[in-house]
């Protein structure tokens, strides 16, 4: 790394105008700066932009949904209805085969191409090589091979809604063996998953290289920021759990195009018609495989949004992280743990008590690492000196969300009340409230703390608060109705939640539920408008706007091609904040004794 | 590229004793062995709930070619012998053995290959396509993966031996690196094959 001719100490009060960023002295050529780039940050900024324009995608699928569930059979608003097209929405009605396409494509969208590529594709590429100190990724070229693989499966993908029959129907969970006998736009999905898998096997191996090799000088492993620690357990998960599911996808391919019956028992009747294949196959297996990967998918989701949580709040409350040390530990264990617990999404196949009993013990065991962690974080609130930051904001609504999602799911967890919450819309509203007033809170959190990292500009503090007050009351009217509608019996994946009779009695909250979602939908211009607005008009700052201790906060914001100026140099441990006899509040790791 | 200098890429790192690259091979194998072990335990479940294995009847050994695969057996095993050859020879600053060790590894895939055409063949003109029954089921798509795998590998294999070699000249430290991931990888690759043989054609 070439270095800035300037004496620099790393420390803050420096005005630095790294407008052009290369340090090498050449300008690279625009498309090879911003769109086939292999500097991290531009990356992670391309990732977290795909990831967000996917997130609002998804989220308008389910506004549209919720038009049906709120008043079914009843013509949606003339403009929609004419925009989604006569097909689809025949009379301005939802079509049932539309519905099950907004379904399954929305839990898609959601977690593989919004939630995992923004807390992993994007927080974890533009902070983590920050963070360790390190002026790039180790494989540079590998990083943009992510990149451009993950691009081409969203837009495949997207295609599904273009083809004979429309998009993926079977559920984000594909179960055959409804999704082998799916029309074309399953195959689409397949073919989409593939390189989706593909690429994020690549990014794992990226990480995990990059923070076992790639950190600076004095930076040990407990010295590493608890977000580090968080990815480096999320990459592997991604390493070893989604190659199963690329073989169910291969699998669930053969079965489509080749005629094999990996997931098709024999003599299965379909519409009076017994199908003319071989059969023998197992639908079990997929969900085994699928599950196996899903399990530890659900840990990618929440991983790297405690990671963010930690990081902002150890800011945010003046004060170092309670057990630090407790919380790394407690991760590195539900990382195993995750992987042996993937059968509890199954109490209902009939798998027998033995097994059952196994996967009901290990799922027990897995809530004490949870709650371990959630403990830290609420302990560490205390006796802070508290700053209300946006970021701040939706970091401390993080912790009774996700507090409510993971106590949610202690019934489930147990078959007994299992049998009866399976399927219903009380499982919809536990793992919501996980990952979308939990984890997405989080990615916001880190969107508003990590922007004038990003960008070397703040965003509006108002329009900041006004997005999390909105967002937070609109999201429960939204999740905490349906465990009401759970608990009433009502199933998910209803077309039309009246057609039986318990339903109708909890129907006035399917439209509370729509209200609330739409009211959540136009919370988010918002953020919309202050994420563009503050590009240009946001104010501007130096490297440490936050007064944080962690190495991204030594670059010049926003860093230039190679990061930092000097060697970073690592003295301390991460979060040392309000260090007795110190004239400032904070102690950057980076800066030495005395300075 | 970039010129940005990224630390551990030739020299191992002080701690874990290796290079970014091979470290990060192990890791691609790590996940590589979840990718076949998913499919060799979805292969047992299969089995496991069949009545009768191969369902049609008859012995596996008998349905699928011995012989041919007993010789494809020997030649990948060269060839991760010859692939071994060509890393030495790099170890011993020889770039003209290295290519011929590296000609031969490539050669042998293509034996490889051929042989497994002619197997492929035979079983369509049978008219034992995948969708006969799951035996043909398990048998092509497994192969056919690991097929996939050793087409990765002559593909890697080819760069090292033409363009890829250009690096021998600016720094061969780095280029011998690369040469003894690719080998990591087929010899991963030959594993696998170790593997599918006896389970495959002979249980």
């Amino acid at each position: 790394m070439s270095v800035d001719t300037h004496a620099h100490t790393n420390g803050n009060g420096h005005a630095h105008d790294h407008g052009d960023r290369g340090h090498g002295g050449h300008e690279l050529p625009f498309w090879k700066k911003y769109i086939f780039s292999v500097d991290h940050k531009v990356i992670g900024i391309q990732y977290t932009v795909t990831a967000l324009v996917f997130l609002l995608f998804g989220f308008c699928l389910m506004m549209l949904m919720r038009w049906q569930l709120a008043y079914p059979g009843q013509p949606a608003p003339a403009l929609i209805a004419k925009l989604i097209g006569e097909n689809a929405m025949p009379g301005g009605v939802m079509a049932p085969e539309f519905y099950n396409q907004l379904g399954a494509m929305h839990g898609t969208i959601m977690v593989f191409l919004g939630v995992v590529p923004l807390a992993v594709g994007g927080f974890g590429n533009f902070v983590m090589p920050l963070q360790i100190g390190a002026p790039d990724m180790a494989f540079p070229r590998l990083n943009l091979a992510s990149y451009w693989i993950f691009l081409p499966g969203c837009i495949l993908m997207m295609c599904g809604f273009f083809v004979q029959g429309g998009a993926a129907q079977s559920g984000w969970t594909s179960y055959p063996p409804l999704s082998d006998i799916a029309t074309t736009g399953q195959t689409v999905w397949l073919l989409a998953m593939v390189l989706i898998i593909t690429s994020s096997l690549l990014g794992s191996i990226n990480f995990i290289v990059t923070i076992v090799q790639m950190r600076a000088k004095g930076l040990t492993f407990w010295r590493l920021p608890f977000f580090v620690h968080a990815q480096l357990v999320t990459s592997f998960l991604l390493l070893l759990a989604f190659p199963p599911l690329e073989a169910a996808s291969v699998l669930q391919l053969m079965d489509r195009v080749a005629g094999t019956s990996f997931f098709l028992p024999s003599g299965l009747v379909i519409s009076g018609e017994q199908l003319k294949v071989a059969g023998g196959g197992s639908p079990l297996l997929w969900q085994h495989l699928f599950w196996f990967l899903a399990h530890p998918e659900v840990y990618v989701l929440i991983l790297p949004a405690l990671g963010i949580v930690t990081e902002v709040m150890a800011n945010n409350t003046r004060k170092p992280i309670w057990g630090y040390r407790l919380l790394v530990y407690s991760v590195i264990f539900l990382g195993f743990m995750s992987f042996v617990v993937w059968a509890h999404h199954m109490f209902m196949t009939g798998m027998g008590t033995t097994m059952s009993t196994f996967f009901q013990t290990t799922t027990m065991i897995i809530s004490i690492p949870s709650v371990v962690i959630v403990t830290c974080l609420i302990m560490s609130l205390y006796g802070g000196n508290i700053r209300f930051t946006t970021p701040m904001l939706f970091a401390t609504a993080f912790l009774p969300m996700f507090a409510i999602g993971g106590l949610t799911g202690l019934p489930l967890g147990l078959t007994a009340s299992d049998i009866y919450l399976h399927d219903t819309f009380y499982v919809i509203g536990h793992f919501h409230y996980v990952v979308a007033p939990g984890t997405l809170f989080a990615l916001f959190a880190g969107v508003y703390y990590w922007y004038p990292k990003a960008t070397g500009r703040q965003m509006n503090p108002t329009l900041g608060k006004l997005h999390f007050w909105c967002s937070f009351v609109a999201i429960n009217f939204v999740f905490m109705p349906m465990f009401f509608q759970g608990m009433a019996g009502l199933s998910r994946r209803l077309y039309d939640p009246t057609v039986y009779m318990h339903g109708r009695g909890v129907q006035p909250l399917n439209v509370v539920i729509s209200m609330g979602a739409w009211a959540l939908g136009a919370s988010q211009i918002f953020f919309i408008i202050n994420f563009f607005m503050s590009l240009k008009t946001g104010e501007k700052v130096l490297e440490n706007p936050w007064n944080a201790t962690t190495l991204e906060w030594a670059a010049p914001s926003p860093p230039g091609h190679g990061n930092f100026l000097t060697e970073p140099v690592v003295y301390r441990e991460p979060y040392e904040y309000s260090v007795p006899g110190h004239a400032t509040d904070y102690s950057p790791q980076f800066v030495a004794e005395g300075n | 590229m970039s010129d940005t200098v990224i630390p551990y890429m030739v020299k191992p790192h002080p701690v874990t004793g290796i290079p970014n690259g091979k470290f990060a091979i192990w890791l691609f194998l790590a996940s590589e062995v979840m990718l076949f072990g998913a499919l060799f335990s979805s292969y047992v479940l299969i089995r496991t709930g069949a009545p009768h294995w191969p369902p049609e009847g008859g012995l596996s050994s008998e349905i699928l070619d011995v012989p041919k695969a007993t010789f494809n057996t020997a030649v990948l095993i060269t060839s991760s012998i010859t692939m071994v050859l060509a890393w030495a020879s790099c170890k011993m600053k020889n770039l003209p053995k290295f290519k011929m060790w590296m000609a031969i590894t490539i050669a042998l895939s293509f034996v490889f290959l051929v042989v497994k055409y002619f197997e492929y063949a035979h079983k369509f003109e049978l008219g034992h396509t995948p969708a006969h029954d799951n035996f043909y089921a398990i048998y092509f798509t497994m192969t056919g993966l690991h097929g996939v795998h050793i087409i990765g590998g002559i593909i890697v294999n080819f760069y090292l031996l033409t363009f890829g070699s250009k690096l021998w000249k600016t720094d061969p430290e780095h280029f011998t690196n690369r040469v003894e991931n690719a080998g990591l990888y087929w010899h991963f690759v030959d594993l696998v094959w170790i593997f599918l043989f006896p389970s495959l054609y002979l249980l």
